[in-house]
């Protein structure tokens, strides 16, 4: 079970704003992207608190969001760290690639998120550059190719300043 | 004071349209021309291959960055001269000044729907109603009955312009006749089409025509709410439409008592969640009031029983920027565009395999041909047309020897394909026909909602049997199979997802069977795409031994000294192209059926 940090905080907002679209339930989907921007995702007890608050069923809360591909009811990092293991990443050392991210995270396995929420480390397929190879994905679109292990601690270095950054200005 | 519009259209805001407009403010203020010129964001421009745009004059300036800016203030601003080297260049090599009157790519272009695009600040009301904005509705509020508004609509011809080509006034008519104490307009704007956006261009660079077509079909059918399903993949769209909402509403085209009459509407937007279906009607409708986006079987049609039961129209984006135009020019000026049949115009996401990729705006009725060879460019590299896919995952393939058919509703049904949205790829000798259907079919696979047999499992053996075609495993037996059961989920899914989703298949078995079959008796892809039917081999007398293949290699398949002929080693090769695309001296090509053994030397 992952802690969520400042709870009391974070439900207040989403109180708030179900309070805001006047406890409407066809606002279900409205809720559920406020709720994922405050959570980043949707763990059990948000979407009992939703389903709750607009007094329908869990079941339908629920229900909607395994629906729908943006929501996720599994914790993700802020910053997402997308390794590639297809065919060419692969033969190329991608898995070592992957291995230093974790290491360097102190995380043990893909999907892991670290214990501040910053970072998670995902296993994708092919992205198509097979001749940048391996190549991994880093946040809204940052792209790195021709990987190797030891280039790994710079851009864990480089992106724990930038998670610094942004949870010194809130959250963005 | 003098006028310098910027695109800010998704495409130039993501090529670099921000760092081009603060170069272009801090070279106007160096130069103290600051309080002389107006610079307007706008939307769209059309042609998104050549962004960031910059139009001052008239003069259209492509491809920009931050070194061109300053110079083009420099020179064109301060000196006066036109500075040549960031004009834009026909598909022939000549550079032209006012691309949009002589470039092939805009003066064949009739533009209705993307009247504002490329002109208007969307994010300014005042730009709008500069261009006659609101007052279309102002005259429909103030002069014409509810009836004569579905009167000049329907004649006017405008059909559905988001696939199905429903006539838009019908539609309207029955909805006007249900008798309810609540009625709903709906703005389909749930785009979901690979390869589409010309909804999202009408959205971010003129969404005041949108909601001012949605008020009067509001007006028309006796609708007081209205909603805009937008999907999440469009942030920008999203926040466009409030602003403009938040406008219209402040100065009265929204909300009580518009321009001083008894007609009350009001528009809420509503984001989707990433689900392709959500664009059949009934789907989207379930999304709107917060379930999972399942459609249900019609009848009742959303204009007999929709939102809450209550009747409702759904139209889409593009329909909606027509209405406007229509009630001001009259339905006669309309007609004068298109054919009797699909009247207007029709916006076209061109890409693919054609040298001027982007937006454009033609007549309905113009033929393929002109679309890809007169406005598109031709194919690029000198490689031949081969089709057409239109309509995304719904539509289908049309055959290079049938390009000169006319671009309207009926002719591209009887070709198996349909008109769709408005993505038009077009494909050359380089792709495979079974390639391209099963591309479409994962991404149907991938979105069927699950909810009926034929789409969801229909679909997913379709999927099964085009990926053994494609890696040489698939029978003579899979063919028939696939026909067969491409026939049955198209009669028997029921939604349009489900019902158009063998369309891709259908089309390229009834244009290209030759390809499956080729795939299937001799183990060949003809068009060398299919990964598991070619080997690439060196050419030795091309090959100068420069070993830029064999250090981009991703599996070191290929050996060879420096300045003596490389081999590729067919056993560790993946076939990714990557020694192909780095080759200098196109020593490197790939041959059908894959080899058994290495190539000699």
């Amino acid at each position: 079970m992952v802690e969520i940090e400042n709870k009391e905080e974070k439900f207040r907002e989403l109180e708030k704003y179900i309070e805001e679209v006047n406890y409407d339930p066809s606002m279900l989907i409205n809720i559920l992207h406020k709720a994922q921007s405050i959570f980043l995702w949707l763990p059990q007890e948000v979407m009992e608190f939703i389903a709750e608050k607009l007094k329908i069923p869990k079941s339908r809360v629920r229900g909607v969001v395994t629906f729908y591909n943006f929501f996720s009811t599994k914790p993700v990092g802020r910053i997402q760290i997308k390794v590639c293991l297809g065919t060419a990443c692969y033969v190329k050392g991608g898995d070592k690639v992957m291995e230093r991210f974790l290491d360097e995270l102190g995380l043990k396995n893909p999907g892991d998120v670290t214990p501040d929420g910053m970072f998670s480390v995902h296993d994708v397929r092919c992205v198509g550059a097979c001749s940048m190879a391996p190549v991994v994905l880093i946040g809204e679109g940052d792209f790195y190719g021709r990987m190797s292990p030891d280039k790994v601690p710079r851009l864990v270095k480089k992106y724990k300043k930038m998670a610094e950054e942004i949870k010194a200005g809130g959250r963005s | 004071m003098k006028e310098i519009r910027v695109c800010a259209g998704g495409a130039c805001v993501a090529s670099g349209e921000l760092a081009v407009k603060g170069a272009l403010v801090k070279a106007l203020k160096d130069k103290g021309l600051l309080n002389e010129y107006k610079i307007v964001e706008t939307g769209c421009m059309g042609m998104c291959s050549r962004g960031p745009f910059m139009v001052v004059d008239d003069v259209v300036y492509a491809q920009l960055n931050q070194r061109a800016v300053n110079e083009i203030v420099e020179k064109h601003l301060v000196g006066g001269q036109i500075v040549e080297k960031y004009l834009m260049k026909t598909p022939e090599g000549k550079t032209v000044e006012r691309a949009f009157k002589e470039h092939s790519f805009y003066k064949n272009q009739v533009k209705i729907v993307t009247r504002n695009l490329g002109i208007i600040n969307p994010k300014s009301i005042d730009d709008y109603l500069e261009k006659d904005g609101y007052k279309a509705l102002e005259k429909v509020l103030k002069e014409m009955r509810p009836e004569e508004v579905i009167e000049e609509i329907k004649k006017s011809g405008l059909r559905g312009r988001g696939g199905a080509g429903f006539p838009t006034g019908l539609k309207w008519e029955f909805a006007a006749k249900q008798k309810s104490d609540m009625k709903y307009m709906v703005c389909n704007a749930d785009e979901g089409d690979p390869g589409a956006f010309m909804d999202r261009a009408v959205l971010e660079g003129d969404p005041h025509a949108v909601l001012e077509g949605m008020a009067i079909a509001a007006y028309a059918i006796g609708a007081k709410k209205g909603f805009i399903y937008v999907r999440a993949e469009y942030p920008m769209a999203i926040e466009r439409l409030r602003v403009a909402i938040k406008q219209a509403k402040e100065r009265g085209f929204l909300g009580e008592k518009i321009f001083g009459t008894d007609f009350s509407f009001d528009i809420e937007i509503r984001i989707g969640a990433g689900a392709f279906v959500c664009g059949e009607e009934t789907a989207l409708m379930a999304s709107i009031m917060g379930e999972r986006g399942q459609p249900r079987v019609r009848p009742p049609y959303p204009v007999q029983k929709g939102l809450w039961g209550k009747p409702t129209v759904i139209n889409n984006v593009e329909t909606l920027a027509n209405i406007a135009w229509i009630i001001r020019n009259g339905w006669q000026e309309f007609r004068k565009y298109g054919t009797e049949k699909s009247p207007g115009t029709k916006v076209f996401a061109l890409a693919g395999k054609v040298k001027n990729t982007g937006l454009v705006e033609v007549p309905l009725g113009i033929t393929l041909r002109e679309l890809i060879f007169d406005i598109g460019g031709g194919v690029p590299n000198g490689k031949k047309l081969k089709a057409v896919q239109t309509g995304g995952p719904s539509g289908g393939v049309i055959p290079a020897s049938k390009i000169d058919t006319p671009i309207d509703y009926e002719s591209l049904t009887a070709l198996g394909t349909i008109m769709g949205s408005g993505g038009v790829i077009v494909l050359d000798e380089d792709d495979c026909m079974v390639d391209v259907a099963k591309f479409f079919l994962e991404f149907t696979v991938n979105e069927s909602c699950g909810k009926c047999t034929p789409c969801r499992e229909g679909t997913r053996t379709m999927y099964e049997i085009l990926d053994r075609i494609t890696k040489g495993e698939g029978t003579m037996e899979d063919i028939e199979t696939l026909e067969e059961l491409a026939t049955v989920v198209k009669e028997t899914s029921l939604c349009g997802l489900g019902q158009t989703a063998p369309n891709p298949v259908l089309t390229t078995l009834r244009y290209f069977k030759d390809e499956y079959i080729a795939h299937v008796k001799e183990k060949i892809c003809p068009a060398k795409k299919c990964r598991d039917l070619i080997s690439y081999v060196i050419d030795p007398d091309k090959c100068t031994g420069c070993t830029a293949c064999k250090i981009v290699c991703p599996t070191n398949a290929i050996e060879g000294e420096l300045n003596k002929v490389h081999i590729i080693h067919q056993d560790p090769c993946i076939r990714c192209g990557s020694c192909m695309d780095v080759c200098r001296f196109d020593a490197i090509y790939k041959v059908t059926p894959p080899l058994k053994v290495d190539a000699k030397v």
